[in-house]
C-alpha cells in the first residue's frame, strides 16, 4: 500500500512575466501557439520581463509521506502547487499524479458567498468530481468536523475567514483524497481547530500523500517527514532530514540585522557573549556554546547620571524569532559618571542545538504596576550557536530530571 | 490526459506539450469532460439561478424586461410616426416583441461563456474541475431565462389572436440553434475577453449595432445596399425563420437557416478545443 509513489515531479519549471500588459500579450501569443500546436522551443527562453517562478524542481512523494513546502513569500510555493493541481501548465519538465487530488490552494475554496454552507458543500464536492450519493453520506460528518453548528444554513458570506477555512479543510479531508495539497489553510484557524486539523492530518496521512505549506516551523517539524525548500523558485533543499531543511530556510534570515530602540538616556557600548569554556566561533563569527555550558554576557553601557536605579534584562529567541527565555537582573545603582559594566551568568544552559539571538534591554525600576521607562532595547542584537546535543526533534530545551526506579 | 493505472488509480500527467500534439486523446478527454461535467454544470446553474433571485427584488422580471422595454420603444416610435417602417405581415407589436425576445436569447448566449468564465475566476484559480462545466452551466441558465421568455411570447401571440400552427412545435429547434450560434460566438471571444476587458465592454455596443442590421425591429428590406447587408448577416436567417415558426407566417429562408446552423456547429467544436487549450494559460493570469 505505501511505497506507492503518488506524485513524481521531474525538472519542473514555470515562468511568469512581471509586467501585466506583456503578460497578457504573451498569454495571447501562447494561446495561438497552443492552437497551432507549436510551442516547445520558445518555452526554454525567457522573454522580456519574464522570470522563472519555479525552476528545475524534482521530487517524489509516496503514500504516507508528508512534504513540508517552505520558502519566503513569492518563492514559488503556490505556483508549484497550482501546477501539481493541474491549474497551471508547466513550461518545462513533467508531473505525474496518481489518484484523487484534494487541494486547498490559498484560503477559501471557491465558495459562493450567497449560498449556504450546506449548499456549498455539494457544489464543492461536485467540483471535486464526487457523486451526490457519496456526499449525502458524508455531509453530516463534514459539518460536524467544521464545527459550524447552525451557521451551516447561513450564507457563506456571513462566515468569518476562520469558519470558511474550517469548512474548506473539512470538505477536503473527508473526500478521501489520495493526494492532499494544503496551502496555508491552518493559518487562520483558532488554536483548537489547528489542533484538531493536525490530528485529522495524522489520521489520514497513512492513506494519503500530503503536501503542506506552513510558516510555523514547530508545526512543520511535527507533521512533515520531508522538506522541500524553495528560494526564488529554485530548490535549495529536498530530503527527509526535516530539521536540516528548516535550519537552511531559517538561516537566510541570519543577516537580518536586529534593531535598536532607545530614548537617548541609555546606550549599550559593548555586548559580548561567551561561555565558561572557550569553544571558538562559527564561520559567521558567532560564539559557540555547548549544551550545559554557562552562558556569560558582558555589558558595557552608558546611562544618563540623572537616571538612578535601573535594571538589565535579556530575552533569548530561536531562529524563528520565537521567544524562549527571559532573565532580569533586578535593581542596579547607576554610577556617578554614568558608565557601567556588568556581567550576567546563566549557569548550565539547557538550550538544545541551534542558533539563538539575544535581545538586550535597559529599563527604569518602577513601583507597583507602573510601566517602566525604556532606556534602550537592542532587539536580536547578538547571536550565538549551541552544539553538542542533538534531540532530533524541534524542542528548544532539554531539561534535567532525576530517575527513580520504583518496583 | 489521464488513464487508469494497474493499481486502479487515475494517473494524470502534466507536460508543457500542447495537448493538440495528440488530437485523438484530446478530443476524447474533451468529450468525456463535457459529459462528466453534467452534474457539476447543473449544480452551478441551480446555484447561480437561486443566488440571482435571492438577491433581486424583482426576480424573474429581469429575464424579459429588456426586450419588453425595447418593444415599447419601437411600438411608440412607429405609432407616433417618428420613424416610418415597412409593413409587416403580422401586427407590428408582435413582430417587434417576438423579434427582440429571440434576439435577447441570442445575446444572452453570446454573453454567457465570457461572463461565466470571468465570474468563476476565483474558483478557476483554486480548483481543478472540468472547465466545460462553466459553458454547460451558462447554457442551462440561458435556457432557463429563454423558457420564461417563451411563455411570455406565447401569451403575447395568443393575446393578439394569432393562431399558432404545428410549426410552433419547431420552437425547441429554434431555441437550440440560437444557443448553438450564440455559444459558438461567445466561446470564440472568451479567451481574448478574459485577458482584455475591452472585449466585454465592446460586446453590448456591437450587439446593438448588429440588431439594426438584422430583421429584429425592421422587416427584411428589399433592394439596395440594405438587402445585401441583411442577407449577408447570418443572424437574419435565425430570427426570420424562428419568428416565422412562432407566428405562423411562411418561412422564406429555411436553406439559409440550415446552412448557418451547420457552419456554427463546426465552429462550436473548433472553439471548444481552443477554450480548452487556452484555459491553463488564462488561469495563470487570473489573480486568486
Amino acid at each position: 500500500m505505501s511505497n506507492e509513489v503518488l506524485i513524481s515531479v521531474n525538472n519542473l519549471s514555470k515562468k511568469f512575466s512581471k509586467d501585466l500588459k506583456r503578460s497578457l500579450w504573451y498569454g495571447l501569443t501562447d494561446i495561438s501557439k497552443e492552437v497551432v500546436g507549436i510551442s516547445e522551443k520558445s518555452k526554454d527562453n525567457l522573454r522580456k520581463t519574464e522570470f522563472w517562478a519555479v525552476k528545475d524542481v524534482s521530487f517524489e512523494l509516496k503514500r504516507g509521506e508528508c512534504l513540508g513546502l517552505i520558502g519566503r513569500n513569492g518563492a514559488g510555493k503556490t505556483t508549484l502547487l497550482k501546477m501539481l493541481n493541474g491549474l497551471v501548465k508547466p513550461d518545462q519538465g513533467d508531473i505525474t499524479m496518481r489518484g484523487r487530488v484534494g487541494a486547498l490552494i490559498s484560503l477559501g475554496t471557491g465558495f459562493d458567498p450567497i449560498l449556504t454552507g450546506r449548499e456549498n458543500i455539494y457544489v464543492n464536492a461536485s467540483i471535486l468530481g464526487i457523486k451526490k450519493v457519496e456526499i449525502d453520506k458524508k455531509v453530516d460528518e463534514i459539518i460536524e468536523f467544521a464545527e459550524l453548528g447552525d451557521f451551516i444554513e447561513a450564507p457563506v458570506r456571513s462566515y468569518s475567514s476562520g469558519m470558511v477555512s474550517r469548512l474548506g479543510f473539512s470538505i477536503a479531508v473527508h473526500m478521501k483524497p489520495d493526494v492532499l495539497i494544503l496551502d496555508e489553510v491552518l493559518a487562520v484557524g483558532d488554536a483548537g481547530f489547528k489542533m484538531k486539523s493536525l490530528n485529522k492530518m495524522y489520521e489520514i496521512m497513512n492513506e494519503t500523500a500530503v503536501i503542506f505549506v506552513n510558516h510555523n516551523m514547530a508545526t512543520l517539524s511535527r507533521v512533515c517527514n520531508k522538506i522541500l525548500y524553495l528560494k526564488d523558485g529554485q530548490p535549495q533543499f529536498f530530503g527527509d532530514n526535516v530539521l536540516k531543511g528548516l535550519e537552511m530556510y531559517l538561516s537566510q534570515f541570519d543577516d537580518e540585522q536586529g534593531f535598536i530602540d532607545y530614548n537617548g538616556k541609555g546606550q549599550f557600548n559593548e555586548l559580548v557573549i561567551s561561555s565558561n569554556i572557550d569553544r571558538g566561533f562559527d564561520i559567521k563569527g558567532r560564539p559557540i556554546l555547548n549544551h550545559g555550558d554557562d552562558l556569560i554576557i558582558d555589558f558595557d553601557y552608558n546611562l544618563e547620571p540623572s537616571c538612578g536605579l535601573h535594571e538589565l534584562s535579556i530575552v533569548i529567541s530561536n531562529k524563528d524569532f520565537l521567544t524562549l527565555a527571559f532573565h532580569k537582573t533586578g535593581p542596579i545603582q547607576n554610577t556617578a559618571s554614568g558608565q557601567n559594566k556588568a556581567r550576567i551568568r546563566i549557569p548550565k544552559l539547557e538550550l538544545t542545538n541551534g542558533e539563538y539571538s539575544i535581545t538586550f534591554k535597559m529599563v527604569s525600576i518602577t513601583e507597583n504596576d507602573e510601566l517602566p521607562e525604556n532606556y534602550a532595547t537592542y532587539r536580536h542584537w547578538k547571536k550565538f550557536k549551541v552544539e553538542g546535543l542533538n534531540t532530533f526533534n524541534s524542542v528548544p530545551f532539554m531539561v534535567s530530571g532525576e530517575l527513580e526506579v520504583l518496583s | 490526459m489521464s488513464k487508469k493505472a494497474e493499481s486502479g488509480l487515475k494517473v494524470t500527467v502534466y507536460t508543457p506539450k500542447s495537448s493538440l500534439s495528440n488530437p485523438i486523446i484530446m478530443a476524447k478527454a474533451l468529450l468525456s469532460d463535457v459529459y462528466s461535467s453534467r452534474e457539476l454544470a447543473w449544480r452551478l446553474a441551480v446555484r447561480d439561478i437561486s443566488a440571482q433571485y435571492r438577491q433581486a427584488a424583482l426576480g424573474i422580471v429581469w429575464a424579459f424586461v429588456l426586450p419588453l422595454v425595447n418593444t415599447f420603444t419601437w411600438v411608440f416610435l412607429s405609432q407616433s410616426g417618428v420613424v416610418t417602417l415597412t409593413e409587416t405581415a403580422i401586427p407590428y407589436p408582435v413582430y417587434v416583441f417576438v423579434g427582440t425576445m429571440l434576439w435577447q436569447i441570442l445575446v444572452d448566449s453570446i454573453n454567457a461563456p465570457l461572463a461565466e468564465t470571468t465570474a468563476a475566476k476565483t474558483m478557476l484559480s483554486k480548483l481543478n474541475f472540468p472547465r466545460e462545466a462553466l459553458i454547460v452551466s451558462g447554457i442551462y441558465k440561458t435556457l432557463f431565462n429563454a423558457l420564461i421568455k417563451v411563455v411570455l411570447v406565447i401569451t403575447a401571440i395568443a393575446f393578439f389572436a394569432i393562431y399558432p400552427s404545428f410549426s410552433l412545435l419547431l420552437l425547441p429547434i429554434g431555441l437550440i440553434s440560437l444557443i448553438l450560434v450564440g455559444t459558438a460566438i461567445g466561446l470564440l471571444i472568451t479567451p481574448i475577453g478574459v485577458l482584455y476587458t475591452d472585449i466585454g465592454k465592446a460586446i453590448p455596443l456591437f450587439m446593438q449595432f448588429l440588431m439594426y442590421i438584422t430583421p429584429v425591429v425592421f422587416a427584411m428590406p428589399s433592394g439596395g445596399l440594405a438587402e445585401i447587408v441583411f442577407k449577408a448577416n447570418p443572424f437574419s436567417y435565425l430570427i426570420l425563420t424562428i419568428r416565422g415558426w412562432i407566428t405562423n407566417t411562411p418561412v422564406e429562408f429555411l436553406d439559409g437557416f440550415i446552412l448557418v446552423n451547420i457552419l456554427f456547429f463546426i465552429m462550436l467544436l473548433f472553439v471548444l478545443l481552443i477554450y480548452r487549450l487556452a484555459m491553463p494559460i488564462l488561469i495563470e493570469r487570473m489573480s486568486s
